[in-house]
């Protein structure tokens, strides 16, 4: 197709735009990646844009890696992570499934409550004394229980739900399959690319979840990795990293990313793969809007 | 009079009906109301708990002993203290101008981002592109404000070796009051217009390509197409975006300004969610807080109701 000078110039205007705005979205990340491996002296003298690493270490690296406190943190992100998601997930599906069911009495009702939360709550205070008198401060379940389901996230998924073949719940009951057998024998596993994406959604939730843990818990060993990166990278409590007096303040800063790229990496390395899986969710999330 | 007599008859009648008819739907669906147990029961503690615990505005203070409603009821008081006290139009003028400046300028860009990707030609590029800037969403929080603070430090952070670019003085970015805003709205802008295009995206390409067909033959450009197509196409998403945005005026990320604030930076950085955190979960002021937290809520879910009446009036699109 022909295509005009005014389009031309639109076009290459277009192009330049966008790529101002990869290296706008991927230049501080390149800049985090480089500060981590480069010598933290070239370092501070430098003062350059590095689009490369001043000279090479992997001392931060090993340091951050030796860290109690970090691998503590790492292991109780990946149990809040495994198990809450875990959760998330069946909530959310018992909550879907169930109100999918168009013949169910009383749906419209729950549907108005559930919605209802969505833009209306307790606040802050009344549901940390909640979880206070619940007895749940100080323990694992703080974190996982009261965000069991997202409202959101089940909207998304009772909208793919009701576009699976009605018949075909019809058939299964009168082959006398109960409800329980009906979502986990045939609606789940035809729900394979919904539960990707849920799972992505609130995995993600919670490996990057501080306000909870800050809120409620008190022990240190239940901190989840981003409470030990706050105290590092924003309290700036390098001194508790174990860096000592000998590596001094320059390793101190190399540290300070080196635990960037470390709790950030996973996802990043994971995230190209699951892409196409969240675009898919954002997809069902706008038609249902 | 035979109406009269006749009715109580009905009625009983009726109710013996419903009654019935409940009856045989919990027997049919009785599984089914089994898995919506656990739901209900999450909804009812969770959300609605709170709910209730919001009566706690309403008293002198909270005792853990004595629970939600063992508490001196006080009336009004504790709201009457926040409208009088020192901090109040601090916290609300700074919560309005940061909810403010977020739509002004966080609100059109993923927008804007859309829309141009919209026109790229090259499936790779623009997939390229996508992936790009998706990813600083991947980012949590912590990590976020973590390079902010590294990014400002005053001997070599990333941002004063662009002001030395320019001649300009280093600065401590997040002690700077005159700084905070800029720095909160265009990290957000930066962790999440790429990721917030993706609806708009799916929202154009909803649009049916007979349009543009039919536009080009009338002999429309591609400004033209962009303004009798394209953003027709979309202002339906566009305005139930905007309806939620405006749902939350009064709600700043917390979680953000949290980690972002300094005490040099309280007089621009304070806001309502912030403040309820300190003198609540820090100072113990559980009622006082709640009072604040409140206010908070009804005028979001207020502003919601108005925007949403309104689009629906002007622009039949609305969220019910």
């Amino acid at each position: 197709m022909r295509r005009s000078p005014g389009e031309r110039i639109f076009d290459c205007f277009n192009v330049l735009l966008l790529g101002m705005v990869m290296i706008i979205s991927l230049y501080p990340l390149l800049y985090v990646l480089n500060s981590s491996v480069s010598d933290p002296n070239q370092l501070l003298r430098s003062r350059s844009l590095m689009l490369l690493p001043e000279g090479f270490q992997l001392e931060a690296y090993k340091a951050v890696f030796q860290n109690s406190k970090i691998y503590s943190g790492y292991m109780n992100t990946l149990f809040y992570v495994i198990v809450g998601t875990l959760l998330n997930l069946l909530m959310t599906s018992l909550a879907a499934y169930g109100l999918s069911r168009m013949d169910l009495y009383g749906r419209k009702t729950l549907m108005k409550l559930i919605t209802f939360t969505m833009f209306f709550g307790g606040g802050m205070i009344p549901t940390f004394l909640l979880v206070q008198n619940l007895g749940l401060v100080d323990t694992r379940w703080a974190i996982i229980i009261p965000g069991a389901i997202s409202t959101f996230y089940f909207l998304i998924m009772k909208t793919s739900f009701e576009s699976l073949p009605i018949s075909l719940i019809e058939s299964a009951k009168l082959d006398g399959a109960n409800d329980f057998r009906i979502l986990f024998r045939i609606v789940l596993p035809l729900s394979k690319s919904i539960l990707a994406v849920m799972t992505l959604y609130y995995a993600v939730d919670h490996w990057n979840d501080y306000i909870g843990p800050m809120l409620y818990l008190r022990s240190q060993d239940l901190y989840p990795i981003q409470i030990v990166m706050r105290d590092i990278l924003i309290s700036s409590s390098t001194e508790s990293m174990g860096a000592g007096a000998d590596t001094g303040f320059a390793i101190g800063e190399n540290i300070k990313y080196a635990t960037i790229i470390i709790s950030t990496l996973p996802i990043m390395l994971v995230y190209p793969f699951i892409q196409k899986y969240f675009v898919q969710g954002a997809l069902i999330g706008a038609v249902k809007q | 009079m035979e109406l009269k007599q006749q009715l109580p008859v009905h009625t009983t009648k009726l109710k013996e009906n419903k009654r019935s008819f409940i009856k045989k739907e919990l027997k049919r669906n009785k599984y089914v109301y089994l898995m919506l147990v656990p739901v209900v029961l999450y909804y009812l503690i969770f959300s609605y708990g709170p709910m209730y615990g919001l009566l706690m505005a309403f008293q002198k203070s909270y005792s853990p002993i004595k629970g939600i409603f063992g508490g001196e009821w006080i009336g009004f008081d504790n709201f009457k203290m926040f409208f009088d006290s020192y901090y109040f139009w601090r916290i609300i003028k700074n919560t309005l101008i940061l909810s403010f400046y977020s739509i002004l300028f966080g609100f059109p860009a993923p927008i804007i981002l859309a829309l141009l990707l919209n026109e790229v030609r090259k499936k790779w590029f623009r997939s390229t592109v996508q992936t790009i800037s998706y990813m600083p969403h991947f980012i949590s929080v912590v990590v976020v404000v973590g390079m902010l603070k590294t990014f400002s430090a005053l001997d070599g952070g990333l941002f004063n070796i662009f002001r030395d670019f320019f001649d300009m003085q280093p600065i401590m970015f997040l002690a700077e009051k005159d700084m905070f805003r800029a720095l909160y709205i265009f990290s957000n802008i930066w962790q999440g217009a790429g990721w917030a295009s993706i609806i708009f995206l799916a929202a154009l390409s909803g649009i049916d390509p007979g349009l543009y067909e039919a536009a080009k033959i009338d002999g429309a450009g591609r400004w033209k197409q962009l303004l009798h197509i394209t953003l027709p196409g979309i202002t339906p998403t566009i305005v139930v975006m905007l309806i939620l945005r405006l749902g939350a005026v009064m709600n700043s990320d917390f979680q953000k300004i949290l980690l972002m604030q300094t005490a040099p930076t309280y007089e621009t950085s304070d806001v309502i969610s912030t403040f309820i955190y300190r003198s609540g979960v820090l100072e113990g002021n559980y009622t006082y807080s709640t009072a604040i937290g409140l206010i908070n809520g009804v005028i979001n879910f207020a502003l919601l109701i108005m925007a949403n009446s309104i689009s629906k009036k002007v622009n039949s699109t609305s969220l019910w």
